[in-house]
């Protein structure tokens, strides 16, 4: 009996893989490996947990935006983040797991986000490299997971992928105004990237050897492309971009190599991506004590609608 | 007071309730009791910050010192701020700003919809625009007031203390002056209307939730928005607000 | 997590433009109906995306499985009647309307 249930799955299995490597899309009642729906759920959550925690940093600047304008835009565009969170918590619930457990495990300390959250906005060119580099990176990153094999997280990811152009731009522009400004502001801006740019190229995640779950994600298509080669295409194309308005990059072995058309540059601290990761960084407990407050405030309220629909629309 | 010099004092106050109200519940922008709320909370500070923009923009006109929307918004302090006193109260609970959104979008519809008929071109514009923005605040206001009011004894409890300390500062909705006299040629309704029209909306919302109407006889109600008496609120909300443009003059962003 | 949560999902199926179908667009949380709509409105609706939507409880929703792909939809691969296609036609013949 257990034999057959093995060959059975091993069939199944094979079959599962013969699938992705034909390059056809999975479909949440597909029948999938345990583990291929656990990693999905894994990653899919903590990338909707980044977008939760990442309108904390830049919601810091929304009541200081300098003209009217900007903080219209910088509201949209932080509103546009709790809308990512929540395609990407719509499509991880296609696995079987409900946002709010989701949420849950999160509040408990069962999940992470991205480290990029952790650092702090100080200044408003903040907002400008969150936008150019932050959402650069995490451009470059969702343009490859749009092409993944599981369908409702790549659909989610092209809707989100428009959006984030935007902001990119965005950011860019309002650096390239800074830059243009008086010694302060270009000082400030300068500053910014000096902060953000490391922090940046750690959002790819761990070196190849070093990333644990790099080698299955990507034998199912889940990943594409390793997160060197991604790190990579966002230092090339980003690099000129800075140098167009003036901006110079905190490394000092950054430099382009005509041989191999791409840049080269210096060393991450893993210690500090590690201690980030890990709890230690910067905000990571004024960021987690935000959303638990937001959570804690927000318990009479769900229950009182939990109320009213039972006595209106039982 | 001439027209024009009227028409400038209205739409500082259309402009900054507005904006002020739309500060604060850019506020709650990542804070909020459900995801869901995050984003329609913001939906409505982007409209009425939206529609501060036309007005203070239009004010600026009126004014002609070649003052803009930003101008008017980041550099006039808070004696200067016409805006209503309920807009700048504090956030509060869930509750708070339900009850406070609910009767400044009821106040707001009804005048909104009178203003659509204004003879001035600008605000006639400005009020077929806003109007639909405020419709739908109002809605979505009224159903939480349903679902609080209506809910758990706490949620009814809350939602009760926070109608009656938002009362207080409903009789400065109503305070006509000499700008609204000078434009009751067509131009902006007469204020005792609007009383009617408001007071019908939000006691039948207040009925429908399971509450009482707040009584005013023991509490005094606060006015002074149209003289720029404001609460000690206004001075720290501008304070953050112009903050950048404050801090370095003559630049730009 | 209680089962008997009223914070349920809704899906959202959002109209373009009059005339064209509803489509699905996502899904949001809410404990009514009528939150359910506003909520829809605000995340898929706020860029002037949709005229008209519907949401509807996701467990309302039955949907075929993969296992059922054969039978319920193989059977219609050879029915060519349904597309009358191999008649011969007259010259004559022109369609209605393009």
């Amino acid at each position: 009996m257990e034999a057959t249930v093995t060959a059975d799955m091993l069939e199944r299995e094979k079959a599962f893989n013969d699938r992705i490597a034909r390059g056809e899309v999975i479909e949440p009642k597909d029948w999938m490996p345990e583990r291929y729906r656990k990693q999905l759920i894994r990653m899919m959550s903590q990338h909707a947990h980044s977008e939760i925690v990442g309108m904390l940093p830049e919601g810091n600047w929304i009541t200081r935006a300098p003209s009217l304008s900007r903080k219209a835009s910088l509201l949209a565009k932080v509103q546009d983040e709790a809308g990512h969170g929540l395609y990407i918590y719509s499509a991880t619930e296609t696995l079987g797991v409900d946002r709010l457990e989701l949420t849950q495990q999160f509040l408990d300390g069962n999940a992470k986000y991205s480290s990029i959250f952790n650092y702090p906005t100080l200044s408003w060119a903040d907002i400008g490299a969150i936008g150019w580099l932050v959402d650069g990176a995490a451009i470059v990153n969702q343009t490859a997971l749009a092409k993944c094999s599981y369908g409702p997280y790549s659909r989610a990811m092209l809707r989100i992928c428009k959006e984030e152009n935007f902001h990119h731009k965005q950011g860019y522009q309002i650096l390239s105004i800074m830059m243009q400004g008086t010694a302060e502001q270009k000082e400030m801006a300068q500053d910014a990237v000096n902060r953000f740019w490391w922090p940046s190229l750690m959002m790819f995640g761990p070196s190849d050897a070093n990333s644990p779950n790099s080698e299955e994600l990507m034998r199912w298509k889940v990943k594409l492309h390793s997160n060197d080669d991604l790190r990579q295409r966002f230092i090339d194309r980003t690099v000129p971009q800075g140098e167009a308005i003036g901006l110079t990059f905190p490394d000092d072995k950054l430099k382009y190599s005509e041989t191999t058309r791409s840049y080269e540059w210096g060393q991450i601290n893993w210690d500090e991506f590690k201690a980030v990761v890990s709890g230690n960084g910067p905000c990571n407990k004024q960021r987690m004590q935000a959303r638990k407050t937001a959570e804690e405030n927000g318990q009479w309220v769900r229950a009182a609608a939990e109320a009213y629909a039972a006595k209106h629309y039982n | 007071m001439t027209k024009n010099q009227a028409l400038y004092e209205y739409a500082l106050r259309l402009g900054d309730t507005s904006l002020v109200l739309g500060h604060r519940l850019s506020e709650w922008c990542g804070h909020a009791p459900l995801l869901e709320e995050d984003i329609a909370l913001s939906n409505m500070a982007l409209d009425l910050i939206g529609q501060s923009r036309l007005m203070l923009a239009y004010a600026g006109t009126l004014e002609g010192k070649g003052n803009d929307e930003d101008a008017l918004a980041y550099h006039r302090d808070a004696r200067q701020y016409r805006n209503l006193l309920l807009a700048e109260q504090p956030n509060g609970d869930f509750g708070y700003t339900i009850a406070r959104h609910f009767l400044l979008s009821a106040y707001l519809v009804t005048l909104y919809q009178k203003l659509t008929k204004s003879s001035d071109e600008t605000l006639n514009g400005f009020a077929q625009k806003s109007l639909k923005e405020m419709i739908y605040h109002l809605r979505h206001a009224s159903d939480w007031m349903l679902r609080l009011g209506d809910g758990t004894p706490e949620s009814k409890q809350r939602v009760q203390e926070s109608l009656d300390a938002c009362w207080l500062f409903t009789d400065d909705f109503f305070d006509a002056d000499a700008v609204d006299a000078i434009l009751q040629d067509g131009t902006a309704p007469d204020l005792a209307d609007i009383k009617t029209t408001w007071l019908v909306t939000v006691t039948s919302v207040i009925t429908l939730a399971g509450l009482q109407i707040p009584a005013t006889t023991n509490g005094f109600m606060r006015s002074g928005s149209r003289k720029g008496n404001h609460t000690e609120y206004l001075g720290h909300l501008l304070a953050d607000m112009q903050f950048i443009p404050r801090a370095y003059p003559g630049t730009k962003w | 997590m209680s089962t008997d949560t009223k914070l349920i999902t809704w899906e959202v199926f959002t109209q373009k433009k009059q005339g064209a179908a509803h489509e699905h667009a996502g899904s949001v949380k809410a404990t009514d109906p009528k939150m359910a709509l506003l909520n829809a409105r605000d995340v898929y609706g706020r860029r002037n995306e949709a005229i008209n939507m519907w949401v509807v409880p996701a467990f309302a929703i039955t949907a075929s499985t993969p296992e059922d792909v054969g039978p319920f939809f193989d059977p219609a691969n050879d029915k060519l009647y349904r597309n009358p296609n191999f008649y011969k036609l007259s010259n004559t013949y022109k369609p209605v309307a393009d």
